[in-house]
């Protein structure tokens, strides 16, 4: 066993680290951000002798020393460094020190600015050779010290100026000026590179709330993104004191934000998935209508709450794009008939949309030529985003879907240039085929043969709603001759138990159906609980049809283990905490009415009442400790190891 | 089931189809103690348990009499082992993984995994086959013989698995030349025995932090990893006070009272019912394990479960030393979710034959009652068990 944990040992100090750390860096890279805007502002530059040479990567704004000021506690770290800051006018550490501690001249600094990447990485190296050393550091102060100095920096540029004259005089205002023209990109463009994902959260609430304050219709938008912001780990008190310091000139960060924002957004696509668009972002929402294919009229009266979540009036949508069949010339036929079944319902089920979404594609490669004068992998993967896109206009992607076009994505990019267009599409349409029957169709098979072990004779299996690996599962072991008993619970609206219910009653097995409101009541005679998911986030959480969460809670009361099936491909690093800051939102319409009883209709005109909206949800999180087992095509885990899987399998064997 | 719901008259019906099977199925284990001496009912004991009683001494009068049968069944087993291994004509020799096992089995310091390992070694060591995969297959069948010899002892299966695994696993396999592969493989064995032989000291280095001065430690059963770690603790001069359940119905708890005894540990012998009793006065609960599963539970000896719940009742840490190689690819969701290991119970006056007898000799304790195992590994908690398997096994 020695020789296994060897190379485990090695892996350790990138597999452990926690919190706002970038992908990639050494784990003590955190700490280079506090120290070097605190060393340049005022307060500090007294104590530190070159405390007010310029730092040509992050100036900080007048305001960022109040706020620095007002974290008072966090900013001490700075102390410690400022010996090392002056011993370091004599002994270089790294190879940009020179330029950062010698008065620069104005031709090495566009130099620097012109190589962006190239500077920013190698400030950042000198300066961890030069903060590690001064040691004795907490690192979570410095972690959440980190945090908003960068959230800062896309405003700080437009206030640099007049804070740099004050202190430096005549020198650094040339460099200062060059820096303005050439640095506004550049500055921030670095930064960005080491912001996490938390970071960029923040960024964007401050940019926000900075927005909401502009427009003056202060009360809704920031209230909103503030309870956003509980969900991205970073304390929204935080983001809350940066805001307001933004409205002192926040028309200035408001047009500044135009120009920076665009490189952020751009950085953004390369490593991290896109942030969900927030629907009650009311500019972007503009911005993306304008872009959209399908005219989509939004319903009113929604839920508070869930404002963020796109919704639209139902039935609007499905003329409007049969109507469109025609004028959509970069749509395959394909890709558009999928789109539509999605708009329409007639496609429901993670692994069943994504097997559709993915043959889709297959035919749309099948009829796709490279145009003169493009590469293959270049436009062929637009041509995909673009599909993706309609896709999501029709319903927004579930995360198994995302996965998979994540997958397609890195397939096309890992093409080799050499290969002719009809190798490359006979490769493509292979790589897809296998997905679909390793990761979807044998990964059922093997779930299957797991979960089979665990049903004994004379159980009574409970089921909630119509999972596809459930139904195989019942069906395998009724032929494998087990004696039991199926109790499907359903729920409206959807009612999808009842077509399950039909299958396993065609096939002879005896079931029990209910609706969820009997649960608590049926529980007490099940012996174990089998749940479908949608998806399993890496912290446990069961991201499921909505209901799922109260029959596993019910049945954790009633200690009945819950056993989900879950096929690993839809496993996903997120973490999320509660169902509200991503989710879908059905038809409101559906649970306003009921078929077939005209007497209990009386919300027939909700929509036009003010004071009443309706929420239909479409899922919900289950928190892991109401599951006992996850059973994935890798064997029966515990659901604390879902990072495990997706931290050792994904890489090599989902996403390559 | 005292409810009365809606499907009750469904259950009614199903139990009525199914209770006559199940009869059949229970009346050969329902008669109970008066019938534990007759034959038939020998192969029902867990081959496990009978080697434990055989190295820890503990000599009861029926035990005697199972032991003789299971002698004549072992014997019976190694000679259609020694058939098996002549048809395939790989060895010639007619050489048995079953007798080296019980070779290095006697040694009663050394666990039953450990001494599978050595036998699995010995199996590469006088192997004739010429290629990798004659080498591969001979192993593989050796392990399976191994481990269908003793299919109740999680440890052994685990073992084997894990020596499967470890051996195999390598680039080794990749040498041009077969006979520098097999030294490699034979060099890596012995390497993994040593591991294993060595695991025992390195856990109980480990777990000397937790135990402190004056403390007082719950023991349950007679684990020889326990032994390891008290007798580290006694040797380091620390001064606790150890309360060492009965252990029934093999009386593990006396002999290891016994042992504690020697090493001048102060020692107080409770019956298994007063755990609760006396669960005030204990600082933490230390246990063994038959087997670590992938939840992050243990499977142990009978009552690990009912000290575990008690202890976590009262905020005790409870506290498990175990072996990497008893790390099994199990899972099992309640207490009957398991293969039974079923051991003979000694009430000391004849058992009306109506009245049932549960023999099962162990129990699940799920990971939530568990603080942490003390492994050769390190010291992990229960959720990090899982990781530590798939990383083995996948």
């Amino acid at each position: 066993m020695e020789a296994r944990r060897v190379p485990r040992a090695v892996s350790d100090p990138k597999v452990r680290q926690v919190g706002f750390f970038a992908p990639g860096a050494p784990p003590d890279r955190s700490q280079s951000g506090p120290p070097h805007p605190a060393s340049s502002s005022p307060p500090v530059s007294d104590i530190s002798p070159s405390g007010n040479s310029l730092s040509p990567v992050m100036i900080p704004p007048p305001r960022h020393l109040s706020a620095d000021l007002a974290r008072g506690p966090h900013f001490s770290p700075a102390a410690p460094l400022s010996p090392m800051r002056a011993a370091r006018d004599s002994i270089p550490v790294g190879s940009y020190n020179p330029s950062e501690f010698v008065a620069p001249t104005a031709s090495e600094f566009t130099d620097d600015a012109l190589s962006p990447n190239w500077t920013a990485r190698r400030s950042n190296s000198g300066k961890f050779a030069s903060s590690l050393p001064a040691g004795g550091f907490d690192m979570s102060s410095l972690k959440q010290n980190n945090f908003p100095a960068s959230s800062l920096t896309t405003v700080s540029i437009v206030n640099m100026p007049p804070g740099i004259t004050e202190k430096d005089g005549g020198a650094g205002v040339e460099v200062q000026k060059e820096r303005s023209k050439t640095g506004s990109k550049a500055s921030s463009k670095p930064l960005k590179e080491q912001t996490t994902k938390a970071e960029r959260r923040a960024i964007q609430e401050a940019q926000r709330a900075a927005k909401a304050a502009t427009k003056g219709d202060g009360s809704k938008t920031p209230a909103a993104s503030s309870g956003l912001g509980s969900s991205a780990n970073a304390n929204p008190g935080k983001a809350a004191k940066a805001s307001p310091q933004k409205k002192d000139n926040s028309p200035v960060a408001a047009s500044e934000k135009r120009g920076s924002d665009r490189p952020q957004d751009k950085d953004r696509k390369k490593d991290v998935p896109h942030p969900r668009m927030q629907f009650d972002d009311k500019s972007r929402v503009e911005k993306a209508k304008k872009r959209s294919v399908v005219k989509q009229t939004e319903a009113k009266n929604r839920v508070e709450l869930f404002r963020h979540l796109p919704q639209y009036e139902h039935g609007t949508r499905l003329p409007e794009l049969e109507s469109k069949l025609f004028q959509l010339d970069p749509v395959h036929p394909a890709v558009y008939k999928v789109g539509l079944r999605y708009l329409a319902g007639d496609i429901s089920g993670g692994n069943a949309r994504c097997i559709a979404m993915l043959q889709a594609f297959q035919e749309s490669i099948k009829d796709y030529s490279t145009p003169p004068e493009k590469a293959l992998i270049r436009d062929l993967t637009s041509k995909i985003n673009s599909y993706v896109s309609f896709l999501i206009e029709c319903r927004p992607l579930s995360i198994s879907m995302g996965n998979a076009i994540r997958f397609l994505k890195s397939k096309i990019a890992k093409l080799p240039l050499a290969l002719s267009e009809s190798e490359a599409k006979a490769i493509l349409l292979s790589d897809i085929d296998r997905f679909i029957n390793e990761k979807i169709i044998l990964a059922d098979k093997v779930i299957v043969r797991h979960a089979v072990t665990k049903i004994r004779d004379g159980d009574v299996l409970l089921t909630y709603g119509s999972s596809s690996a459930v139904e195989l599962l019942l069906i395998h072991a009724h032929e494998l001759g087990k004696n039991f008993r199926v109790v499907v619970v359903d729920s409206r609206p959807k009612l999808e138990g009842k077509l399950l219910l039909r299958r396993l009653v065609g096939k002879g097995i005896s079931c029990t159906y209910t609706h969820i409101n009997a649960v608590s009541y049926i529980m007490h005679e099940v012996t174990r609980v089998f749940l479908g998911a949608s998806s399993v986030l890496s912290n446990g959480t069961v991201y499921s049809r909505v209901g799922t969460a109260c029959v596993a809670m019910v049945a954790h009361q009633f200690r009945v283990p819950v056993l989900i099936c879950c096929e690993a491909y839809k496993f996903h690093e997120r973490v999320q905490l509660d169902s509200i800051c991503s989710n879908e939102l059905g038809d409101p319409d559906m649970i306003a009415k009921v078929p077939g009883r005209k007497e209990i209709d009386s919300l027939d005109d909700w929509a036009n009442s003010d004071n009443l909206q309706l929420l239909n949800l479409i899922y919900d999180a289950t928190p892991s400790d109401y599951v006992s087992m996850i059973i994935t095509d890798y064997g029966m885990i515990p659901p604390t190891s879902v990072p495990v899987i997706v931290r050792e399998y994904r890489r090599e064997h989902l996403w390559t | 089931m005292w409810y009365r719901s809606a499907s009750f008259i469904l259950d009614q019906q199903q139990n009525d189809g199914v209770a006559k099977p199940e009869s059949r199925l229970l009346s050969p284990t329902a008669p109970p103690l008066s019938m534990a001496e007759t034959p038939q009912q020998i192969p029902k004991i867990s081959a496990y348990y009978q080697t434990r009683a055989a190295h820890h001494g503990v000599v009861t009068s029926d035990w005697l009499a199972q032991a003789q049968a299971a002698v004549g069944r072992q014997a019976d087993e190694a000679v259609s082992d020694d058939s098996l291994s002549l048809k395939s004509g790989e060895s010639p020799k007619a050489f048995s993984v079953i007798d080296e096992f019980n070779n290095w089995r006697k040694q009663p310091e050394l666990a039953e995994a450990v001494a599978a390992i050595r036998a699995l070694a010995s199996v590469i060591r006088s192997s004739e086959a010429n290629t990798m995969m004659e080498l591969e297959i001979e192993l593989k069948k050796a392990s399976d013989s191994l481990k269908s010899w003793d299919t109740t002892s999680i440890s052994l299966t685990a073992g084997c698995d894990l020596f499967m695994r470890y051996v195999t696993r390598t680039s080794a396999l990749e040498y041009e030349d077969f006979n520098s592969a097999k030294s490699r493989l034979l060099e890596r064995a012995e390497k993994f025995g040593e591991i294993s032989y060595k695991a025992r000291r390195i856990i109980a280095m480990l777990s000397q932090d937790f135990i402190f001065d004056g403390c007082t430690i719950l023991v349950h059963g007679f684990s020889r990893v326990v032994l390891e770690v008290l007798r580290t603790a006694a040797q380091n001069r620390k001064l606790f006070r150890i309360f060492c359940t009965e252990g029934r119905p093999d009386r593990t708890g006396l002999r290891l009272s016994n042992e504690l005894a020697k090493l001048d540990v102060p020692v107080k012998l409770l019956i298994d019912s007063a755990v609760a009793y006396s669960m005030d006065e204990v600082d933490m609960v230390f246990v063994g394990a038959d087997g670590v599963v992938e939840s992050g539970g243990i499977i142990n000896m009978m009552g690990t479960y009912q000290i575990a719940l008690v202890a976590k009742s009262m905020s005790k840490p409870v506290y498990v030393a175990a072996e990497s190689y008893k790390f099994a690819r199990l899972y099992p969701l309640d207490q009957k979710d398991m293969v039974p290991a079923l051991r003979p119970i000694d009430f000391g006056v004849p058992i009306p034959s109506k009245v049932e007898v549960e023999t099962s000799a162990r129990d699940y304790t799920p990971p939530q009652y568990l603080t942490l195992l003390f492994t050769d590994l390190g010291v992990l908690t229960p959720s990090v068990v899982s990781d530590e398997l798939i990383q083995l096994y996948l």
